[in-house]
């Protein structure tokens, strides 16, 4: 083995130290009853509150997984900079990843991505090229691309909208998590779409261990909405980890709806949720509506926190 | 004419159009003019009542026309309209 050879796997081996120390951070999040804003006899919610882990939603699962898998295959290394679009979430995913483990980030995020997250990630150290606020984060993977097109021995281009470990961290996570902590009672399984990470993979581990369970797919009801990482699929560039067959029903939501809920779901459940996690809740409300039994689980993305700005907007509008 | 630019995800409803000339005076008229000739744009865009819809952006030149005078703001023959999504990540 030559030096730079040796140096190289020492390099490696102390990423995924790092790494392992991080993964305790990851997952295991608590499963919350909804009683207040649903209380139908024999039809059950729980949503699984994703803002407990690292780096504060559902994103460092994925996130994690990503990094683990390409420094694991040796595809990242400590010379290589983590690449990728991102609409916020998971770049700050991998930016407390990344600043923990010590690897270097750069992301690509439009323009209008909301402050709260702008200030994070500088604060997190990660290099931020903004994109077109114009074509959102569809935008910003065609510059993640050109960058990494232009210079891919300086990257390593993550691509969660494209890569396995994307779903796969939610279908060895987050639906054994789920399996277990209802014991084996989940019927139905509801969620948006956005990278789709979370619904094809909580979907397909789901149903593996239940091949009956209904797995329901959420989308916001107009292409201009205000559910931060969601997909009108219909006008968006779908992710290539999307399982279209995977879904037994599709229901859609619109932001209204959502921030209703999010209003009430503070008032009466003590939850702070963010848009999307509003609307995950919205759309579990409703299908509860049309049932008589069942046993429902959502996962609500992340907090309040980084939405101020919007929130300010519609209550301003109420 | 002023012009209003169309983001990404309306642009289905455009023929993939990312320009509008837009005749009127106001934002309201300029958007009137782009909901008649695009009919299936305007449920995305206005509600019954013709006003813009929750969470739907409209900046003229740099500012945004809240800060104006929303939908009434005046434009010029040579005003940029942009239309931009509330959030980054909801078209992708």
């Amino acid at each position: 083995m030559t030096a730079q050879q040796n140096f190289k796997q020492e390099g490696s081996a102390a990423l995924l130290g790092a790494l392992e120390e991080l993964s305790h951070y990851v997952g295991n999040t608590p499963l919350y009853p909804i009683t207040r804003l649903h209380n139908k006899p024999g039809v059950r919610i729980y949503a699984k509150l994703e803002w407990e882990q690292f780096g504060g939603s559902v994103k460092a699962r994925p996130a994690f997984n990503i990094i683990w898998e390409a420094v694991k295959s040796g595809e990242l290394t400590q010379e290589k900079r983590l690449l990728d679009a991102s609409s916020g979430n998971t770049g700050i995913a991998y930016a407390v990843f990344a600043a923990a483990a010590g690897i270097k980030l750069t992301l690509c995020i439009p323009e209008n991505a909301s402050k709260e997250r702008k200030h994070l990630l500088k604060a997190l150290g990660a290099e931020v090229i903004y994109t077109s606020p114009f074509e959102g984060t569809d935008g910003a993977q065609a510059v993640a691309k050109e960058l990494y097109r232009s210079n891919p021995e300086l990257y390593y281009y993550a691509d969660q909208y494209n890569n396995d470990a994307n779903w796969k961290a939610h279908f060895n996570g987050t639906a054994q998590e789920i399996w277990a902590q209802t014991n084996g009672t989940v019927s139905h399984f509801i969620a948006g779409l956005g990278t789709t990470g979370t619904f094809t993979g909580t979907g397909r581990g789901l149903r593996a261990l239940n091949k009956d369970i209904q797995l329901i797919s959420l989308q916001p009801e107009s292409p201009l909405h205000a559910l931060e990482g969601w997909k009108h699929l219909e006008t968006a560039v779908v992710p290539g980890i999307f399982d279209d067959q995977l879904a037994d029903k599709h229901l859609f939501v619109s932001s209204d709806k959502a921030f209703e809920t999010l209003r009430k779901a503070a008032l009466l459940e003590g939850l702070t949720l963010s848009p999307s996690a509003a609307a995950n809740l919205t759309g579990a409300l409703a299908l509860a509506n049309e049932l008589d039994k069942g046993v429902i689980v959502t996962v609500l993305a992340d907090d309040h926190s980084k939405y101020t700005d919007i929130i300010e907007e519609y209550n301003a509008r109420r | 004419m002023a012009r209003i630019i169309i983001p990404t995800p309306l642009r289905k409803f455009t023929s993939n159009q990312a320009n509008f000339e837009a005749e009127g005076k106001t934002v309201s008229e300029a958007i009137l003019a782009l909901t008649t000739s695009y009919g299936n744009l305007k449920q995305h865009l206005v509600d019954d009542e013709g006003k813009l819809r929750s969470f739907v952006r409209v900046y003229l030149g740099d500012e945004d026309i809240n800060v104006l005078q929303k939908e009434a703001t005046p434009i010029e023959k040579d005003s940029i309209i942009s239309i931009i999504p509330a959030i980054a990540g909801g078209i992708a």
